[in-house]
This record gives structure tokens, C-alpha cells and sequence, in this order.
């Protein structure tokens, strides 16, 4: 058993909160960097310049990318092994989180009573957190600040197990068609498949903690996410939505085994400042 | 070529706008967003002056992040313009004559464009770090109490958009996906 401070937990959300908002990831600068190269339209090559100039500038003067610093995504996988001290858990994530986005000037974007009053809570809590436990003895933290627009175009379907693998593509790209210029193309589709109804929106954003540029390791996703990528690339819309070749940075699918009655889709959508930072304790 | 353009819009300026021209705006812009847009709608609705007065000027859609010490603003990128939609016709009948965010606008708002004589435009999503730098200073003038969503008039020094939905009823975002899209085998 090794014995971890939450503190540490919350040191490390506050520090991960600044570093996601303000750091575009390689990943995604070296995409945009050859997507320069191959898009098609003028404007939107002067599209992708803006957005590596503004990735640049926000990296040398610590700002945030975009002034949609996001809710607060994160992911704790915790080893088995490990005995949380001083304190709650959940309770320093949040502490994380509220001196992340106040100390470094990120706004806050959470309303409580979403359907009424919509008061902002002052310290972007709660997170949205998604704890698993694992083996081993560490605890890997990622935050994924999320903004606004492109999870507005986010969608789930409970599909028929008869509309089958056309089914599923043609849902996900109507989808991505819909999101148009509101999801700040070039966009990352995050997809779950399977599993039930909560489970398959939580593959579809874990999806998107993938590596821009990476393949998946089963053969069987990664032809569905080639074919994917290659239709929602045909639909035009281009970057920042202004007509042109790449809507699309990438596709990542994650699946679970479905119910025998069930076959769900859902279809995370994440604009082009896709942020998500990590560290192991 | 960029054409340069300074606030407050009049119907001249705005009849020689078109869809897909690049614009560098310098003068005044006025930020509101969702819960601001509530807010005017209800004054409206209830006959009461507004806190800013629209004739001419132009709302950016957008809730910047908080200043550093020594900054004039933080962040400050467009924010999704179809949430606006349902506010946007009554405050155009106000004589507001120009919007930017990003993101295509119902029919409602492009036929009050077009009654109007009014356009909207678009900032590059996703660029918050590099307009900010074409915002020269900021205050808030209303609203303080919501925070990032307060109206806040800004000073902007060529400050670039595109026009979308110009007062003929022409919109870049459909004409250039049609433009560049493309059938299955083709």
C-alpha cells in the first residue's frame, strides 16, 4: 500500500488546468502544420495559419488558446495500491480545479440551475470527474478542459442492431455535417460504440484522449475510423467552416460489446483546441 | 486584399459589404453573449431602455477570459452565434448593424439582416490568443454581475473578420461548403 496525499492531487489538477489551456498539444501543431499543405481553399489555409500563430502566441505569452477554458474533464486512474490521505478524494479535485482556473486566469464557465437561474458557480467546479480503478501503485491524471461549442454538436443514438456498420458511419457523419462551422473545424470525432447508454458517451470522450496522427491497434477500428475520417472530409465544410478539404483532424472509436437489443453510437466532438494534459503520481 | 472599416457601421458601408470579404474593423466593439442577450430581450419586451444604445454598432459574440495584471483583456475568440438567434431580429429592429461570432445564423436573423441593412460576421474560432491582441482596451458598461458574460465595450485597433450573411441574403458558409464538396466516387 503507498500512501498519497490528495494535496498532491489537487497541486497537480491546478498545474495540469494552466499548462491544457495554455499549450497546444504537438500532436495537433504538427497536424495543422501539414494541413497547411494540403487544404485545398485559400481561406482556409489562412484559416490554419491563424490557428498555429495563435497556438504559438498563447504558448509564449501563457494565455489561453480560447476564452472557452472549458468544464473541467478529468480522468483518474488510480492503482489498486494506493491509500488516499488528508482528505476526500473528490473534494481536492475540485479544490484543484477552482485554484487551476483562478490563479491562472481562465474562465469560469459552469451554471449551476442549467435550466433555470444559470448561475455561474465563480470557481468552474464541479469537474467532471471519471475515476477507474487500475493495478500498480500510481495514479495518472489527465485533465481535458472542454468547451461549450463543439460539445453542443455532440450526439447519441440508441441505433437498431439491423441499420449495422452503414447505420453507425452514416449517423456519425450526419452528425459532424450538423456541427458545420458551430464545432471550430478542424475538429476531432471521438466515437463510442456499444455498451449502454451512459457508457457509450464515456468512450466517445475518452476517445479523445487519443494522439492526433495515431492508429488504432485493432485492425477492424481502424478501417472504420479511415472510412470515417474520409467522409467527413468529403462534406465540404473546411476549416473554421468557411468551405474546404479538412474538416477532419482525426477519428478515434472506442467500443464495448452492445446488449442483444441494443447497438448505441455516440459521437463526441472536440473543436480544434483540443487541449488534454497528463501526469503520473 | 483586407479592407479596413471603422465603427459605427452606416447603411452605406453596409450596402458595399458582400459574403467572403475580409475585413479589418477598428472603433467599437460591444461584447454580449447568452445571459446578456437575455437580459436586453426582457427590457425590450417590457419597453425599457437599454443600458448600451445600438444604433450603428456592432456586438461581438464572446466571454473573454479574466485579464492578467497589466493586460487589457484576456482571451477573447467568438462564441457559437446561433444561441444569440432568438435575440438577435429584436435588437436589429434597435439599429444594431453588425454581429461577429462564428457559426451559421437561422432564417429569422438573415431576413432581419436583409431588413436592415445589417451583416454578420465571423472570427476565427479557436484564435482567442491572437484577436486579443487586436483589442487596445476594455470596460465593462453593464451587466457586472455576470462575470465573463458582462457587456463590455472594447476598443479594437484592426481587428480581422470575414462577412458571412450580408445584407443580400448571400452566406459563405453555404456557398463554400458547396464549393468544395464533394460525392463518394468522384
Amino acid at each position: 500500500m503507498r500512501e498519497l496525499d490528495v494535496g498532491r492531487v489537487s497541486d497537480a489538477i491546478a498545474a495540469l488546468a494552466v499548462d491544457a489551456c495554455c499549450n497546444l498539444g504537438e500532436d495537433v501543431i504538427r497536424f495543422l502544420d501539414q494541413a497547411i499543405e494540403r487544404e485545398k481553399s485559400e481561406t482556409g489555409r489562412d484559416v490554419l495559419v491563424q490557428l498555429l500563430e495563435n497556438a504559438r502566441l498563447a504558448h509564449d505569452k501563457r494565455a489561453p488558446l480560447c476564452q472557452d477554458t472549458g468544464l473541467a474533464v478529468v480522468f483518474l486512474e488510480v492503482g489498486q495500491e494506493v491509500h488516499f490521505t488528508g482528505g476526500d478524494l473528490e473534494t481536492a479535485v475540485n479544490e484543484g480545479v477552482q485554484r487551476g482556473y483562478t490563479n491562472g486566469y481562465l474562465r469560469k464557465s459552469a451554471v449551476a440551475d442549467p435550466i433555470g437561474a444559470r448561475k455561474n458557480t465563480d470557481d468552474n467546479t464541479p469537474a467532471m470527474l471519471h475515476t477507474r480503478i487500475v493495478p500498480g501503485d500510481k495514479v495518472r491524471v489527465t485533465l481535458a478542459p472542454k468547451g461549450g461549442g463543439a460539445e453542443n454538436m455532440s450526439a447519441l443514438a440508441m441505433l437498431k442492431p439491423s441499420q449495422g456498420r452503414q447505420g453507425a458511419i452514416d449517423f456519425i457523419v450526419d452528425t459532424v455535417s450538423k456541427a458545420g462551422s458551430n464545432a471550430c473545424p478542424p475538429i476531432i470525432v471521438g466515437v463510442g460504440i456499444g455498451g449502454t447508454f451512459e457508457k457509450v458517451a464515456y468512450l466517445a470522450k475518452h476517445a479523445l484522449l487519443r494522439e492526433v496522427g495515431s492508429t488504432n491497434p485493432d485492425p477492424r477500428l481502424a478501417e472504420l475510423e479511415d472510412e470515417i475520417e474520409r467522409r467527413c472530409n468529403l462534406l465540404g465544410i473546411g476549416p473554421a467552416g468557411l468551405g474546404g478539404t479538412i474538416t477532419v483532424m482525426d477519428v478515434f472509436v472506442e467500443e464495448l460489446p452492445a446488449h442483444i437489443a441494443s447497438m448505441p453510437v455516440a459521437v463526441n466532438i472536440q473543436c480544434n483546441s483540443a487541449r488534454h494534459k497528463r501526469v503520473i503520481l | 486584399m483586407d479592407r479596413v472599416i471603422t465603427t459605427p457601421l452606416t447603411d452605406e458601408l453596409v450596402e458595399s459589404l458582400h459574403a467572403g470579404d475580409r475585413l479589418l474593423i477598428t472603433g467599437t466593439l460591444y461584447t454580449a453573449r447568452d445571459a446578456a442577450h437575455k437580459q436586453l430581450a426582457e427590457l425590450i419586451d417590457k419597453g425599457e431602455p437599454l443600458p448600451i444604445d445600438l444604433k450603428g454598432q456592432i456586438i461581438y459574440f464572446v466571454g473573454p477570459t479574466p485579464a492578467r495584471p497589466g493586460e487589457v483583456i484576456g482571451s477573447a475568440g467568438p462564441t457559437t452565434s446561433g444561441r444569440m438567434d432568438a435575440y438577435s431580429p429584436r435588437l436589429l429592429d434597435l439599429g444594431l448593424k453588425g454581429m461577429i461570432g462564428k457559426g451559421s445564423r437561422n432564417e429569422a436573423v438573415r431576413e432581419s439582416l436583409k431588413r436592415n441593412k445589417a451583416v454578420y460576421m465571423a472570427a476565427t474560432g479557436g484564435a482567442a490568443a491572437l484577436l486579443a491582441q487586436r483589442i487596445t482596451a476594455a470596460k465593462v458598461v453593464a451587466y457586472e454581475d455576470l462575470g465573463p458574460e458582462a457587456i463590455r465595450e472594447l476598443r479594437v485597433k484592426e481587428f480581422p473578420v470575414v462577412v458571412i450573411n450580408d445584407m443580400y441574403g448571400a452566406d459563405l458558409y453555404a456557398e463554400g461548403r458547396k464549393k468544395f464538396e464533394r460525392k463518394e466516387d468522384s
